[in-house]
């Protein structure tokens, strides 16, 4: 069977077939073309597109959520409705023990962020108002933070000692540091008290409320440094891999109305946001787009080697007569059969490839078109050679297939009646 | 070589049946040169078409080279024809996109020769049909008799026993079938065995034998005096 594909002649008379109508093998050649094009373009867009969400992402744990206190709307234990909430420090040990799928929490308070006025910062002649946090250093295993060379985050260390050192944002950086200073070891004033700054977040996009002029100091010194007890504004936490982030919710905040004595149906006790659910179900969409675009391609394939099929069909009665003489020259069915085959696959194949490239170079345009925006959700958009095999493997195989219908047709007839033809 | 007993072939065409051969019954020996003759419809073709496997009979029994030639499928058909019989078209059936020489090596393709062989063979049967120098030229480029030529070499390529002929000389001028028929007859001079369908009474004349058909059977078997194409080509 394998000689035939390594014998010149059955390329000689593929070819010969091919060329005797070069402009009819092309169309059709197209048809697979456009296919497989589409097949790559489309899977490589939407995996672009999945990959962006996921750069969107990628500066928070993908099953993070975050809740604050509110009022509650329900009368309980001798409390009436409307009683204000208030998060408090030991919450976190307390949740991380009766939520064991949590695998981080971290306490945070600020000002300056939802509502009222940021922190009085001033360095030198240069002043400003600017978001305060105070943060645990755990904070980063939730929300990564990009630190400029030569910096840090803040340490376990800032916190025992109650260090007043301080993260500053990029454009806090440009309005109080002069272009050419380093800013790091140098002091900030925040509401008249002196900061060492111990390094600069980069700010990147994505959501959420941070922005590039936030400054963090450590809990410890915020609590201290404004006199906020115990109290915490809203926990950041993280899941772990594994878990139902939805289920998780539920069981932090049921845990929480039992801490905090609110009635186990009260909704508005405690806001939250489940970043993890949206994560979810963006990751949801976007594969859902994947499979579709796999579903287009695979359809688009396959109606473009039934179109190789048909001009086969075709080509091999037009070929009727050839084909008799080979018979009579002592062809066996199996050889005729296997030229026609050899020829689909070929023509599948051919136009298989090109495709291919046809579709990675559209991916590479749209890559460099897209690569510099960052407020995109597309990045890197990629088909996995996994794929494009699969792809090949299914074309050899419709090719196969769909060659059987016009080779069969080629050997049904008597070998005088296909001389006889005209 | 080919004993024929009691061969009977019909075609049914809507509700008429009509039956070409009516009982044949024929012998060929080895080395023999026979022409068939015939009106057109009196079933020269269909008989040969038999001969040659390219058709089935309905009844009766052929066999070749002490082969029973019997219900046998198409890839063993495939098989006996390359092996045994080489095939002359009136209307050359040579395929038009190769050259000569690669129409002449196509039953050797078949016969599973490696390349370069075929590519010799090939050429030295052109060579003995004295078409050497036009082994690279496609059909479109030779004249009828240098086709005819050309098939011939193709039928021979394959060392048959037996060449079966269909009006070998019917698309050729006169001059141009003596020539081929003194090709043929040459051929027949090796030893092969020559069965020609002609109802042209010159040409048969150049066999050994020569068998008549009228209304699918066999009306005149009779041996010729044969004449030597040669005497007519200078």
């Amino acid at each position: 069977m394998f000689r035939a594909l390594f014998d010149r002649d059955t390329w000689q008379e593929i070819f010969g077939s091919i060329q005797k109508n070069k402009l009819r093998t092309l169309i059709t050649v197209i048809g697979v073309l456009w296919g497989i094009f589409i097949y790559i373009t489309l899977s490589g867009a939407s995996k672009g597109l999945d990959n962006g969400f996921e750069r969107q992402f990628e500066e928070v744990a993908i099953n993070s959520l975050f809740v604050w206190a509110q009022n509650t709307s329900i009368p309980y234990d001798g409390f009436r409705t409307g009683r204000n909430m208030q998060l408090k420090l030991d919450d976190q040990s307390y949740l991380m023990q009766r939520v064991p799928q949590l695998q981080y929490v971290a306490p945070r308070i600020a000002r300056g962020v939802f509502g009222g006025d940021g922190a009085s910062v001033k360095r030198g002649g240069k002043s400003g108002a600017y978001a305060v946090y105070g943060d645990f250093p755990i904070l980063v295993k939730i929300a990564s933070k990009d630190i400029f060379d030569g910096g840090r985050f803040l340490n376990q260390a800032d916190m025992d000692n109650q260090r007043k050192v301080c993260v500053i944002g990029e454009r806090t950086q440009t309005e109080l540091f002069e272009k050419d200073e380093d800013p790091i070891g140098n002091y900030i004033q925040i509401d008249e008290m002196y900061f060492q700054v111990v390094g600069i977040h980069k700010f990147s996009g994505g959501g959420g409320f941070e922005n590039d002029s936030d400054i963090f100091i450590p809990f410890t010194t915020y609590k201290k440094v404004y006199n906020t007890g115990d109290n915490v504004d809203w926990f950041a936490m993280a899941a772990y891999d594994n878990a139902d982030v939805v289920a998780v919710e539920k069981d932090i905040k049921a845990a929480l109305k039992v801490k905090h004595r609110v009635h186990p149906d009260d909704e508005f006790a405690f806001g939250s946001f489940n970043l993890g659910e949206v994560f979810n179900r963006v990751k949801g969409f976007s594969s859902g787009m994947y499979f579709l675009s796999l579903i287009v391609g695979i359809a688009t394939i396959l109606a473009g080697v039934i179109g190789i099929g048909n001009i086969l069909l075709i080509s091999v009665q037009e070929r009727t007569k050839e084909l008799g003489i080979r018979r009579a020259l002592g062809a066996t069915p199996r050889e005729v059969r296997m030229q026609i085959i050899i020829e689909s696959v070929f023509l599948t194949l051919i136009a298989g490839i090109i495709g291919i490239i046809l579709g990675s170079f559209v991916l590479a345009i749209i890559n460099a078109m897209t690569a510099d925006n960052s407020g995109f959700p597309y990045a890197n958009p990629t088909v996995p050679i996994k794929f494009i095999l699969i792809a090949l493997g299914l074309m050899v195989g419709l090719g196969t297939l769909i060659g059987l219908i016009p080779a069969q047709r080629a050997v049904s007839i008597k070998p005088i009646d296909a001389l006889r033809e005209e | 070589m080919i004993k024929i007993k009691e061969l009977h072939k019909s075609y049914t065409m809507g509700q008429n049946t009509l039956y070409v051969l009516k009982g044949i019954d024929f012998d060929v020996r080895e080395g023999e040169m026979v022409a068939i003759m015939g009106s057109s419809g009196s079933g020269k073709s269909t008989l040969l078409n038999i001969l040659g496997m390219l058709d089935t009979a309905d009844s009766g029994t052929y066999i070749l080279d002490s082969n029973p030639i019997k219900e046998l499928d198409e890839t063993k058909a495939a098989i006996y024809r390359n092996k045994f019989l080489g095939f002359v078209f009136q209307s050359f059936n040579l395929i038009s996109y190769k050259t000569a020489l690669e129409n002449v090596m196509l039953p050797l393709y078949y016969q599973k020769v490696n390349r370069k062989e075929r590519q010799a063979r090939a050429q030295n049967f052109l060579e003995q049909v004295g078409l050497g120098p036009w082994a690279s030229h496609h059909p479109n480029e030779l004249s009828g008799g240098q086709k005819q030529r050309v098939a011939i070499a193709r039928a021979l390529v394959s060392e048959p026993k037996v060449l079966l002929a269909d009006e070998p000389t019917g698309a050729l001028d006169s001059k141009t079938s003596y020539e081929l028929m003194d090709v043929l007859q040459k051929i027949n001079d090796t030893g092969i065995t020559l069965l020609i369908v002609t109802h042209e009474e010159d040409i048969a004349k150049m066999c050994k034998r020569i068998v008549h058909l009228r209304d699918g059977v066999i009306v005149e078997d009779k041996k010729v005096k044969q004449v030597r194409a040669s005497s007519y080509v200078e």
